[in-house]
């Protein structure tokens, strides 16, 4: 492991349950993870797997009836025990987090230099007229095209790409160390989809930028991130460099992505599809949670939570299948 | 999938699809879609000229609105000296109604401003805060809805006894619970939106949000219900001043007129429609005037 000085935020066994009246619902359940500086770790993982919330629970945005433990230590600070208004203080200026649609996340009635300026002055306390130049610099930050003019033009006259770029500007406004970025090019087609991600990416190594990424998307995920961690009902099933993960697949689950997705490695192939849905966040199977759905399940994967392989610093698997010797033979 | 590490200038410079104009900013936006409803801007300047009339009653009117005379009562409308006839007590008709003006539009707006203060700070508190504030609130205001507005202004204002300010002070009441209503639906509306969340997530305090986002894209809507109730508002005064719970004789009003003239429906039946239609009139461009500005302040009814 680096150092603790190294890392600039550190989740540990992060849970958070939503307690409501007809039961509860798990929807993370034990998530760590830990960034340097200028470090992308993406969480892949398909709809309901507890991607959002993980991020959610991390800036402290979740409703009253959500139940969150553990530890989300942000530049040695547990972010999860703050008072609401030290947690006010450091959204924005140390953590800050980017939205799946731009459209919805910029309010309508302002235009997006009165947006980001208003975010400015807030943390800052600066004049409105030097916040409106830091504005125009961060909109040319993120290569936005006759940035002056475009400060004065509102969420609705631009185009979804223009939009989640000046979204990213409003995340960056009080220079961020953190950055949560939850689905934020799924809005989007294809060719301004690479250039968010390159953007992401580019201001990341810039900035030294810890982002967390969280994306279904295989391609997104190799793309942008330096780790990946893949995520299944509430758990991360195998975490790892980008490398390690696309090419190992230790996780069946990890393999069945993959196996399922379309990409150069299987030209000729049919694609397959994983059997069956993820399971119930109400009614979690007490064994290995995709056991159901898993082609190579054994006895012991139903009856107990599987352990968890390490494979080296931020590298495991969480199978019964997966045996660290071979790794390394 | 190997990882692009160069930049591409071709891809990392996006496309700049639509010109980047300046918007002309909100309100001009709203102005201009204003002027071309030809309907709007009709209504608009009726109303207009009836503020005037009323503000400068004095200039309109050369007549006491109060000085009657046994020797002119009940003139037809186009007698000389008194071109919209004279009332049971052979006051000038025109010079009451214009003077009538000035009480029926206070009537009329001071209970919808009242109780748009009151009632929208309640709705945006409870549509924001949710939870038990919204339950003690909206129920609070359930118990109003029980009543029929005027029944409920009647018991309020027989309560109080009669005069203008009970008068407007009842209607005002009566007023709060509607408001409320709809500033909590558009406040939960607003609230759930994605920029509330973002906002939040950028560091911004509770108050900051409500004044600065939930605000500024709930106001609309809730002025436009306001500008509506303005015309309910009148009807309902002039009804009080008819019962006799408003506004005290021999003061001008537009409904103590039309109960005192209703004596005179068979001898002057012209003369004693005269208040009804100012009030049908007033009423119906407040209701106009308020769809008109639904339409031009709505965003997404833009171009």
């Amino acid at each position: 492991m680096l150092p603790e000085t190294d890392k600039i935020i550190e989740v540990e066994d992060l849970t958070v349950e939503f307690r409501k009246r007809e039961g509860s619902l798990f929807a993370v359940n034990g998530v760590n993870f830990s960034l340097a500086r200028g470090e992308v770790l993406t969480i892949l993982g398909e709809s309901g797997s507890g991607k959002s919330v993980t991020l959610k629970a991390m800036m402290g945005l979740l409703p009253g009836y959500a139940h969150v433990t553990g530890q989300a230590r942000l530049n040695g600070k547990n972010i999860l025990a703050l008072p609401p208004a030290e947690l006010t203080k450091v959204r924005g200026s140390e953590v800050s987090m980017i939205f799946q649609e731009p459209m919805a996340a910029l309010d309508p009635v302002y235009t997006i230099g009165e947006q980001i300026a208003e975010a400015i002055v807030q943390h800052e306390g600066i004049s409105k007229s030097a916040a409106m130049k830091r504005a125009l610099e961060l909109l040319e930050r993120v290569s936005i095209p006759s940035a002056a003019r475009r400060l004065k033009n509102y969420p609705h006259e631009m185009s979804g790409g223009m939009r989640q770029r000046a979204m990213i500007a409003l995340a960056l406004a009080c220079s961020p160390t953190v950055l949560l970025a939850d689905e934020p090019t799924t809005a989007l087609d294809v060719t301004v989809q690479i250039q968010i991600l390159l953007l992401l990416r580019q201001l990341s190594e810039e900035l030294g930028m810890a982002v967390v990424f969280v994306t279904h998307d295989i391609g997104v995920a190799a793309e942008i991130s330096d780790r990946i961690a893949v995520m299944y009902a509430g758990r991360f099933v195998e975490t790892g460099t980008v490398r390690e993960v696309m090419r190992e697949r230790r996780h069946p689950y990890t393999a069945g992505l993959l196996a399922s997705t379309v990409h150069g490695g299987l030209r000729g192939q049919d694609l397959e599809t994983i059997p069956g849905a993820p399971p119930s966040l109400a009614a979690l199977p007490p064994g290995c949670a995709f056991a159901p759905r898993c082609r190579s399940v054994q006895e012991t994967c139903r009856s107990g939570q599987p352990p968890v392989v390490d494979f080296g610093p931020g590298t495991m698997v969480r199978c019964v299948r997966a045996v660290p010797q071979m790794a390394f033979a | 999938m190997a990882k692009l590490s160069a930049f591409d200038p071709a891809l990392a410079a996006p496309a700049d699809v639509l010109p980047a104009q300046p918007s002309p900013g909100y309100w001009k936006a709203v102005g201009q879609r204003l002027l071309r409803d030809k309907v709007t801007l009709a209504v608009t300047a009726i109303l207009l000229s009836i503020i005037i009339i009323a503000i400068f009653a004095p200039v309109f009117a050369i007549q006491d609105p109060l000085a009657g005379s046994v020797m002119r009562r009940l003139k037809p409308i186009g007698t000389e000296g008194h071109w919209l006839g004279t009332d049971e007590t052979g006051r000038d008709i025109w010079a009451r109604l214009c003077y009538g003006a000035r009480l029926s539009l206070i009537a009329g707006m001071t209970p919808v401003m009242i109780s748009l203060v009151i009632g929208g700070f309640l709705g945006v508190t409870a549509g924001y805060m949710g939870g038990l504030v919204n339950t003690m609130i909206m129920r609070t205001m359930d118990v109003f809805y029980a009543f029929p507005s005027i029944l409920l202004a009647i018991a309020i204002c027989g309560l109080l006894g009669n005069g203008l300010s009970n008068a407007i002070l009842a209607l005002s009441i009566v007023f709060i619970p509607p408001m409320v209503r709809i500033s909590e639906t558009v406040t939960t509306q607003a609230r759930h939106l994605d920029f509330v969340e973002a906002a939040r997530a950028s560091g911004t305090t509770t108050m900051q949000i409500i004044r600065y986002h939930v605000l500024s894209n709930v106001l609309g809507a809730i002025l436009v219900y306001a500008t509506s109730l303005i015309s309910l508002s009148i009807i309902l005064s002039a009804g009080l001043s008819f019962l006799g719970l408003g506004v005290t004789p021999p003061q001008p009003e537009w409904g103590l007129m039309l109960n005192s003239l209703r004596q005179a429906i068979y001898v002057q039946p012209l003369v004693a429609a005269l208040p009804g239609a100012c009030i049908f009139v007033t009423s119906m461009c407040f209701n106009l005037m308020s769809d008109g500005f639904r339409g031009a302040m709505d965003v997404k009814l833009n171009k």
